[in-house]
């Protein structure tokens, strides 16, 4: 830490308890999460499109359009309400304790200003220190991404850069005023694989040099295991299951999770054979089934999952599942993995 | 009912016999000119700079390589959709354009599938009006061409009493998809290229798609091109594999041994930057540092030189060929060509005996 910050206050990072998202009136993007991120920890949150992941991300900050959506519930950012802060707080909440990073650098960047005086601004902004030390600041953001040559780099303009660079600098720029909580959306979604990892482990380096406390939004489960310690599954507007990274991967216990898991191309039993799908597509939003929103598409679902909410399962210390048939699933997941290791 | 969708055999098309490749590349180069900055001095992007490569009848030859490598832009010089500036393409022992295969009859028998579904479907025409079109400008009657654009919308999942009159933007990422491939296949054509078809589509509705691509390609006798950045759908969809680097070809051969026991230590790094699906044991050390190079200025000898770990005095100097490891696998890469000069590279001794 570069400045002493006043007391500490214990508890989580972010509490977020039943969050409802609905937009227009009608579609409801989030539907009950309830997800509580630990001080230094990495949670990513994982989930196709329209799932409600980033919805649910941008509602920490309160970057949803304020008119066109209606919330509910609670986000509690280091024990303080998100919801209750005026202007004032809410400017100070943001980039000096969260902070977050997009998927493309390009359009979160300024195209006329170089880097480095957008990141200085955001010091001084935030700070009131001169702009020599504002710079200094800045320079030493650039060498913690590791960005090469730094100081030539602070004076480029973002169309200057290469793809891996700007988030980089979009990174830098996240954590100039040393946020405590630091939200990821996509952040190697549009990067060619050798760049993505090197930023992803730029990410899990930071996170534990820093104390990071990081929520990261991805729809790549490679992705998330490689950076977060805890992995939590959306499906439409709801976490369906949350666990530790190996729960979730190697012991699912939520039939979608398994879906996802076995639709990819290399969890294939061989080569031509066909891969397992989920049938069907994610339900409309404005239009919710009564129930499951994950029944319509399930190899399990009965009666029951149609009629109402499913209950939330422990599946082990730490690990919760929403479903009624969560043992019927983990053992489909694992006589199947037995096969495929026979095989 | 309806119209059979292959109502000319594939077999009369075939000129050449099963031997002869669907396709062959030779030679293959275009630049592109460039300023750099402000009334600054010419360039040009060397975005393929020699590309040999050949197509079997019924393959899929899948196409890897970091953006920028060129593997977009050979697709759009297969298709004709750029000019090229050097070399030969050869469509079933025909020269693409000359008189025995004029481009216009090219075109009817090799198509093409984007990554953005969105952009490639006329956003004023109903999804039965695109895949109708390109039959209609090539002489098939209206009432014919709608017909087998309805067939063609229930070979791929879309039922035409719902979708037929729907327009691209009341279509899901994964039905325009399919739309697009269902406009690929109308003239029935014979080589598919798929230039990263299916990388915007979520994971489930990606599966769904490769399956429905594997599907057409039994039922309608198709050979593919599969552009792809994702080596697992490579791996799972291709045959033979081309790895792409700075516009050259520096790997191909089966897609089970280029990406299970790669040649080039490019092909190696690439396999090693895909995120490890073990929480056990994560990815700890980056293969590759920085980002892909320019395409405007590559490094003098072997391109991959700045950014390999097997790199020595030789391999800024001397470009390595494209070389024969065995009958079906070849690699450019000096450390693994005998008598190269390079200190890994098997003695001649090792590779006669």
């Amino acid at each position: 830490m570069n400045e002493p910050r006043t007391k500490t206050p214990a508890g989580p990072a972010v509490a977020i308890q039943g969050l409802k998202v609905t937009f227009g009136g009608r579609v409801r993007a989030v539907d009950g999460v309830d997800l509580t991120l630990g001080r230094g920890q990495a949670i990513a949150l994982i989930g196709e499109s329209g799932s409600g992941k980033s919805v649910t991300l941008r509602a920490i900050m309160r970057l949803n359009p304020e008119r066109k959506s209606t919330i509910e519930g609670r986000i509690l950012v280091s024990g303080r309400d998100v919801m209750a802060m005026g202007r004032r707080e809410l400017t100070a909440l943001r980039g000096r304790e969260v902070a977050m990073i997009f998927q493309e650098p390009l359009l979160a960047l300024d195209p006329v200003y170089t880097v480095g005086r957008q990141i200085i601004e955001a010091i001084r902004q935030h700070e009131g220190i001169g702009a020599a030390e504002a710079r200094a600041r800045a320079l030493q953001q650039f060498e913690r991404v590791r960005i090469p040559s730094p100081e030539r780099r602070l004076d480029a303009y973002p169309h200057e850069m290469s793809g891996g660079m700007r988030q980089r600098a979009m990174i830098a720029l996240a954590l100039a005023c040393n946020p405590k909580v630091l939200l990821a959306d996509e952040p190697t979604t549009a990067l060619d694989a050798t760049v993505q990892i090197q930023i992803l482990l730029l990410l899990r380096d930071l996170q534990t040099e820093l104390g990071l406390s990081t929520l990261f939004v991805t729809h790549d489960l490679g992705a998330a295991v490689e950076v977060a310690d805890r992995i939590a599954v959306m499906y439409a507007g709801r976490i369906v299951e949350e666990g530790s990274a190996r729960q979730v991967v190697l012991n699912p216990h939520h039939p979608y999770t398994i879906g996802l898991l076995r639709s990819r191309a290399d969890g294939a039993l061989a080569k031509g054979s066909r891969l397992q799908t989920i049938p069907g597509s994610p339900p409309d939003l404005a239009n919710r089934p009564p129930g499951c929103p994950f029944a319509p598409r399930c190899f399990l679902a009965e009666d029951r999952c149609r009629a109402g909410d499913p209950p939330v399962v422990d599946a082990g210390p730490g690990h919760r599942a929403a479903c009624w048939k969560t043992d019927e699933a983990a053992r489909s997941f694992q006589a199947q993995r037995a096969e495929l290791s026979d095989a | 009912m309806s119209t059979p969708i292959a109502s000319s055999p594939t077999s009369s098309r075939d000129r050449g016999g099963p031997g002869q490749p669907l396709l062959t590349v030779e030679g293959l180069v275009k630049h592109f000119p460039v300023k750099k900055g402000i009334g600054g001095k010419k360039a040009v992007v060397r975005a393929v700079d020699g590309v040999d490569f050949d197509i079997k009848k019924g393959e899929t030859l899948g196409v890897v390589g970091e953006s920028g490598c060129g593997k977009s832009s050979t697709a759009r010089l297969i298709m004709g959709l750029t000019q090229h500036d050097k070399g030969e393409m050869l469509f079933d022992g025909e020269r693409i354009g000359s008189r025995a295969l004029p481009l216009r009859e090219f075109r009817a028998q090799a198509q093409m599938v984007f990554q953005d579904s969105y952009s490639s479907l006329n956003p004023r025409m109903t999804i039965e009006g695109s895949i109708a079109f390109g039959p209609r400008v090539h002489g098939v009657p209206r009432r014919q061409a709608i017909e087998r654009a309805r067939s063609l919308l229930a070979r791929v999942g879309l039922e035409p009493a719902r979708f037929a009159a729907r327009y691209p933007h009341e279509l899901s990422g994964g039905q325009r998809q399919r739309v697009n491939i269902a406009r690929a296949l109308a003239l029935e054509p014979r080589l598919v290229v798929l230039d990263e078809a299916v990388s915007a589509l979520d994971k489930s509705v990606e599966a769904q798609v490769l399956n429905l691509l594997m599907d057409l390609k039994q039922e309608f006798d198709l050979t593919y091109l599969f552009i792809s950045h994702d080596l697992n759908v490579v791996r799972f969809i291709c045959d033979r594999v081309a790895v792409m680097y700075l516009g050259q070809v520096v790997e191909i051969g089966p897609a089970d041994t280029v990406l299970a026991d790669p040649a080039h230590p490019y092909t190696r790094a690439l396999l090693s930057s895909m995120p490890s699906m073990d929480p056990d044991n994560r990815t700890t050390v980056a293969p590759l540092a920085g980002d892909p190079p320019n395409p405007i200025d590559p490094p003098p000898g072997c391109r991959f030189n700045p950014r390999c770990s097997l790199v020595e005095d030789i391999c800024r100097s001397h470009v390595p060929p494209l070389a024969p490891v065995d009958p079906i696998h070849r690699v450019a890469c000096l450390a693994r060509q005998p008598g190269s000069g390079h200190s890994a590279a098997p003695s001649a001794e090792a590779v006669a005996a």
